[in-house]
């Protein structure tokens, strides 16, 4: 698997062009994509996996007390979460706040 | 009862509490911010689950979750070209039958699942998938139904409803827009007398994915049609996605229901049907429409509607039980 997407040389293919790494993609960093960011106010939260169920791009999971974390690292910033929140408990904030 | 009733007769249904934590399709794919299809599909195979053989058809989909040299899929994954996805899953699912028979491979419980758009659906790919529903193949197919070619730039399909601005139906003044009616495909499922067609949508997760796993577990040609909300071409906020989905359910726009075995049964009764009206507004496609044409769209809807109550009318009324022969 090359390193660097988008700069190696064809040489460094696999035959046939085969991808031997399944969900890959996980390595690209759509968090970079984002403006806003959710943040979970942990007092609010009543754990109803609604942020988590809603999320399209697989950015939240739950940790051991059951309360559901994102992985910023994913995070595109759409807003579902904190608009399907029916605690309030998700606000977006400005990136770099 | 018939074959579907017979399958499904042990299956409970997911609930929000206990999801399956498996994630057939990996983050980091590149779908826009709030995409309602990918979030579909996410759910769609979190209900299947990995043992499963996945073909796509081109279209936002596959863009997205395949840009060389990554891929988002955890699970074999099969790109054919448009038109083609049920004939290519009818070709694997009769590859498999064909090496259980012989003893080459021992996967007797292989999922086959074929998605496409709702143009590699509705409008190149339905010979094919009406040839593979027609063969009986034990294949699950979900048209991803974002209401018009939205990877290729927003051209419209015949899955767009009447009045929908896109580039190839600008509204002005000559024109409202699309100018022909949405083409009704779960209907023409039916019609091939298959043992499962649902309509579904992902403002609804838990239905969503009981159907998606009902479609798995039914033996033959099961059609699933998922509203698929796409704020990049239906012009409106990402965060929305989820609002303008549910708006499309409470509107009797988008009626969910499923089909057993020929038998329709509306899975949500809608009790206080929003205006059609509220849900055009939430979207910028339809903002040139004037106050006639969205009564004539309301007209629309609510014919459509209780022509589907009225199919739905064996379930709606009370008596009598139907028991096994």
């Amino acid at each position: 698997m090359p390193k660097e997407v988008g700069s190696f040389s064809w040489k460094e293919l696999e035959l046939g062009c085969a991808l031997l790494e399944p969900g890959s993609a996980g390595q690209l960093k759509t968090g970079d994509w984002r403006s806003m960011r959710p943040v979970t106010d942990l007092e609010k939260c009543v754990k109803c996996a609604r942020c988590y169920v809603f999320c399209p791009d697989m950015v939240y999971s739950q940790n051991e007390e059951g309360f559901y974390i994102q992985n910023y690292y994913y995070c595109k910033g759409c807003g579902i979460c904190a608009t399907e929140c029916p605690a309030d408990a998700i606000t977006m904030v400005e990136e770099g706040d | 009862m018939g074959i579907a009733a017979e399958a499904l007769k042990d299956f409970k249904g997911f609930s929000l509490k206990k999801l399956p934590v498996e994630e057939p399709l990996s983050p980091g794919h590149r779908a826009c911010q709030g995409c309602g299809e990918v979030l579909a599909l996410r759910l769609i195979m979190k209900a299947i689950g990995s043992n499963v053989v996945v073909c796509s058809a081109t279209g936002c989909m596959e863009i997205i979750t395949s840009p060389y040299p990554q891929t988002a899929w955890r699970v074999p994954w099969l790109h054919v070209a448009f038109e083609n996805a049920a004939a290519v899953v009818s070709g694997v699912e009769a590859a498999y039958k064909a090496m259980n028979r012989k003893g080459i491979i021992d996967s007797p419980d292989t999922v086959f699942f074929a998605y496409g758009g709702d143009g590699g659906t509705m409008d190149i790919g339905l010979q094919a998938l009406s040839g593979a529903m027609e063969r009986g193949h034990n294949f699950v197919y979900a048209c991803l139904d974002n209401e018009a070619y939205m990877n290729t730039g927003i051209q419209r399909s015949s899955g767009t409803p009447y009045g929908a601005m896109t580039t190839t139906s600008p509204p002005g003044k000559k024109s409202i827009g699309q100018s022909t009616q949405k083409k009704n495909l779960p209907a023409i499922a039916v019609a091939h007398a298959i043992p499962y067609v649902a309509t579904a949508s992902p403002a609804f997760p838990v239905d969503l994915m009981n159907k998606a796993k009902k479609a798995a577990m039914i033996p033959g040609p099961a059609y699933l049609h998922v509203y698929s909300v796409c704020p990049t071409g239906w012009r409106h906020a990402a965060d929305q996605t989820i609002q303008v989905a549910k708006l499309a359910v409470d509107s009797k726009v988008f009626p969910l229901y499923e089909v057993i075995d020929g038998e329709y049964k509306l899975s949500r009764k809608v009790a206080k049907p929003k205006p059609v009206a509220d849900y055009l507004k939430a979207q910028r496609r339809f903002r040139h429409l004037t106050e006639s044409e969205v009564a004539k769209i309301q007209a629309k809807v609510d014919a459509d509607w209780d022509t589907l109550v009225k199919r739905c009318g064996a379930e709606e009324a009370p008596a009598p039980a139907k028991e096994d022969e």
